[in-house]
C-alpha cells in the first residue's frame, strides 16, 4: 500500500485538504442531527471517516474533468464545488436544492461542474463513466473522467464490464475504489474470493495501486499521478483507497456486523486528526489556525441550514416536469 | 423504390451517420459481422471502427456507456441483438437512462437511441422470441417506438436521434425481409414519433395493433372486407407515450375495438389500451373490448406450437366476427 512520500508538506495544499475535510465533517454531523429532527428523510449515508478520499482525489482533478459518484457522495459534491447551501437544500427536498429537490441525499447533481451525480445503484455509475469518457475520446477532448465506487461494487457485473471496456478502448477513466471494508454489512472477506482488489484490475491489464485512504496527501499524490497518465493517453487507472466508515451505513443500521473496538481502532486514524497532527509536527498549523478553519466551516453550515430552511417546496402541480424534456410533457 | 424493412433501416442509419459526426453505432457484431440482422452491413469500411463500434458481450456495460456518451455530447445508437438480451441492460435503461433527467432536476439530457429486435416467428424458442415492449412502455422518461412499415423503418430514426430523451426502437424480426414502396420523395416517409396511424379506414370495428402483428392485421382486414366487414386498422407506432386520441377517435367512430398484441395478455399493452378505451369511451362501445394476444407460455420451439402461440390472421378474423356477433 502506497504511503505519502515522506517529504515536507505543501502547506497551502495541506491546509486546503484539511479545510475540505472539516467542511465535509461538519456538514454531515449537522445532517445527522437534522435527520434526527426529521428535516432530512429517506436514506442518509454519511461519509464521516472517509473524507480524505474525496478531498485528496477531487483536488487532483481539473474543473473540466468529469466526476461520477455514489449514494455516499455529499463530500464529493461539496469538494467538487457544489455550494453547501444547494446540497443542504437538496437534502431538505427544497426546489433550491442542487437537483431541485427531485434527488435528495443520494442524487446530488451539478452538471455545470461536470458532477454527474450520486447513483444509488451500486456500480450503476461505472458504465456511465465509461461512456462519458468515450465521448471525450471521440471528440478529442483532453478531459478525464473519475468514477468513485465502494468495495461492494467490485462484485457487480457492471464493474467488470466497465473495467474491460475502458481498458479495451484505452479510455481516460480513473476507477477510484473507496474500500471501507464493508458492502453495507457484508465484509469484503465474506463476499469476495479475491480480496486484493488491485489483482482484479490487473486482470484487465489496467495499472492499479492501493493507497492509504486516511491520508489525504497520499490520496492526492496517487490521483495526481493517475490523472496525469490517463490525460496523456495512458488509458484507465485503478486506485484502491483503504478507508473506513466511522458511522453506520445509513440511519437505519444497528451495526451488528462489526465490533465497537474495530471502529474505535480505525478512529485512531481519523483523517482529520492525522492531517492536523502532521501539519502541527511540521509547524504548519497552529491551534488558532485550526480554530479558524473550524469556525469557518461552522458558519458555512449555519448558512447552509438557513438557506435550506428558507427554501421553497415545489408546487405539486409541477411534479411531472423533468420526466422528459420541457415542452414535450406527456 | 421497392426496399425491404432491413434496407430501409440501413438507409436511415446511413443517413444519420453521414449527417452528424456525433452519431455512432455501438453493439455486438455491428461492425465486422455487419450486424446480426445485417442492418449495418458495409458500414465499418465506410465509417471506421470508432463510429461503428463492435462491443464485447456486455449489454449492461455498453448500454451504460451509451448513456454516458449521450450525456457528454454524442448521439449514440446502441444496438442490442434481441429484447431478451436487453434484460441484461435493464438496470442501466430503467434506473439510469430513464431517471437521470428527473433525478437531476432537469439538468441531464440523455439523447440515446437503443435499437433492438423483438418478437417471434422463426422457431428461436423461449430466449429469443418474446415481445417485452410493454415492459419498456411502462417506464416514464423513455420513448418507445415500433416501426411496422418500411416507411417508418426509414423515417423514425432521425426524429429519435433528434429527441433529447432516450428512445427505444423495436424492430420486429419477422419484418426485416418485408418489402414495401419507399418514395424517392422524402416527404412520404419523414414522420413524427408522436402519433398512431390509421393504416386502413373502416367503419364497423377498430383493429388496434403495432409492430410485427400489423401485416397480419392488414391481411385480416382485407379478408374481412371480402366478407363485407369494414374494419379500421390503427398502427400504434409509438408505444410510449400512447396516442390515446387516435385510438379513441377510431373507437368513437366504429364503436367496437379489437386489440392485437404479440405480448402476453397479462399486464400487456393490450390491457392498457383496453383500459383507456373503457375509461374514456365506455358509452361509445357497442360491445366489450376484445383482445388477441400471445398464449401465456414461454415460446415453444416446434413450428406448429409456435404458430399456435402467436396471434395469427385466422384468429384475428374469428375474433373480429365474434365482436360483431357474426361468428
Amino acid at each position: 500500500m502506497k504511503k505519502a512520500a515522506n517529504k515536507p508538506l505543501d502547506a497551502v495544499l495541506a491546509r486546503a485538504l484539511l479545510a475540505d475535510m472539516v467542511r465535509i465533517r461538519k456538514m454531515e454531523e449537522s445532517c445527522a442531527e437534522l435527520y434526527g429532527e426529521g428535516k432530512i428523510r429517506g436514506f442518509l449515508h454519511l461519509y464521516i471517516g472517509e473524507e480524505a478520499v474525496a478531498s485528496g482525489a477531487l483536488r487532483a482533478l481539473l474543473p473540466e474533468d468529469n466526476v461520477v459518484a455514489t449514494y455516499r457522495e455529499h463530500g464529493h459534491a461539496l469538494v467538487r464545488g457544489v455550494p453547501m447551501t444547494a446540497i443542504m437544500a437538496e437534502m431538505y427536498g427544497k426546489r433550491e436544492g442542487c437537483s431541485g429537490g427531485r434527488g435528495g441525499s443520494m442524487h446530488l447533481f451539478d452538471i455545470k461542474r461536470r458532477f454527474y451525480g450520486g447513483n444509488a445503484i451500486v456500480a450503476g455509475g461505472i458504465p456511465l463513466t465509461v461512456g462519458v469518457a468515450l465521448a471525450d475520446q471521440m471528440q478529442h477532448l483532453p478531459r478525464i473522467s473519475a468514477c468513485f465506487f465502494g468495495d461492494g461494487a467490485v462484485a457487480e457485473g457492471a464493474f467488470h464490464e466497465s473495467m474491460n471496456l475502458a481498458a479495451l478502448w484505452q479510455l481516460p477513466v480513473l476507477f477510484l475504489c473507496e474500500n471501507n471494508l464493508y458492502a453495507m454489512g457484508t465484509a469484503l472477506s465474506r463476499s469476495e474470493s479475491q480480496t486484493d482488489l488491485c489483482v482484479k484490475a490487473a486482470s484487465y491489464n489496467m495499472p492499479a495501486v492501493s493507497v492509504d485512504g486516511m491520508d489525504a496527501i497520499a490520496v492526492h499524490q496517487a490521483v495526481l499521478r493517475a490523472a496525469k497518465t490517463a490525460r496523456n493517453g495512458g488509458g484507465p487507472q485503478f486506485i484502491e483507497f483503504r478507508t473506513y466508515r466511522f458511522r453506520a451505513h445509513s440511519m437505519f443500521d444497528p451495526e451488528l456486523y462489526r465490533s465497537k473496538s474495530e471502529v474505535e481502532e480505525w478512529k485512531k486514524r481519523d483523517p482529520i486528526d492525522l492531517m492536523v497532527a502532521r501539519m502541527k509536527a511540521e509547524g504548519k498549523l497552529t491551534d488558532d489556525e485550526f480554530c479558524v478553519i473550524a469556525a469557518s466551516a461552522d458558519e458555512e453550515v449555519r448558512q447552509a441550514i438557513a438557506f435550506a430552511e428558507a427554501g421553497n417546496w415545489e408546487p405539486v402541480e409541477d411534479m411531472c416536469r423533468h420526466v422528459v424534456a420541457e415542452g414535450e410533457l406527456r | 423504390m421497392n426496399v425491404t424493412y432491413r434496407e430501409a433501416l440501413h438507409l436511415a442509419l446511413h443517413e444519420a451517420m453521414a449527417a452528424d459526426r456525433r452519431v455512432f453505432l455501438m453493439g455486438e457484431d455491428v461492425g465486422r459481422y455487419g450486424g446480426s440482422y445485417a442492418v449495418s452491413k458495409d458500414f465499418l469500411a465506410e465509417f471506421g471502427s470508432e463510429r461503428i463500434r463492435d462491443t464485447p458481450l456486455s449489454e449492461l456495460g455498453f448500454v451504460g456507456a451509451g448513456i454516458g456518451a449521450a450525456l457528454n455530447g454524442m448521439r449514440p445508437i446502441v444496438e442490442i441483438m434481441t429484447v431478451n438480451f436487453s434484460l441484461l441492460a435493464l438496470d442501466q435503461i430503467v434506473n439510469t437512462a430513464a431517471t437521470l433527467r428527473h433525478m437531476s432536476g432537469g439538468q441531464c439530457s440523455v439523447p440515446l437511441v437503443i435499437r433492438m429486435a423483438t418478437g417471434a416467428g422463426r422457431q428461436l424458442a423461449a430466449q429469443h422470441s418474446h415481445s417485452l415492449e410493454c415492459w419498456y412502455a411502462h417506464i416514464p422518461g423513455i420513448k418507445v417506438l415500433a416501426p411496422a412499415t418500411v416507411a417508418d423503418a426509414r423515417g423514425m430514426l432521425a426524429p429519435a436521434l433528434a429527441d433529447p430523451d432516450p428512445v427505444i426502437l423495436f424492430e420486429h424480426a419477422q419484418l426485416y425481409n418485408m418489402e414495401g414502396e419507399l418514395s424517392e420523395d422524402d416527404a412520404s416517409w419523414r414522420c413524427d414519433i408522436v402519433s398512431a396511424a390509421v393504416r386502413r379506414e373502416g367503419s364497423q370495428l377498430s383493429l388496434i395493433t403495432y409492430g410485427g402483428s400489423l401485416p397480419k392485421v392488414m391481411q385480416a382486414a382485407e379478408m374481412l372486407a371480402a366478407e363485407g366487414i369494414d374494419a379500421e386498422v390503427i398502427d400504434l407506432r409509438v408505444l410510449r407515450p400512447l396516442d390515446t386520441d387516435t385510438i379513441l377517435a377510431s373507437v368513437r367512430k366504429t364503436h367496437r375495438a379489437l386489440v392485437i398484441d404479440e405480448g402476453w395478455r397479462s399486464g400487456s399493452l393490450s390491457a392498457e389500451i383496453s383500459a383507456r378505451i373503457m375509461e374514456n369511451a365506455f358509452y361509445d362501445l357497442d360491445a366489450p373490448v376484445v383482445r388477441v394476444c400471445s398464449v401465456e407460455v414461454p415460446m415453444p420451439y416446434a413450428k406448429h406450437l409456435e404458430d399456435a402461440a402467436l396471434p395469427q390472421t385466422p384468429g384475428i378474423i374469428a375474433a373480429a366476427k365474434r365482436l360483431l356477433g357474426k361468428s
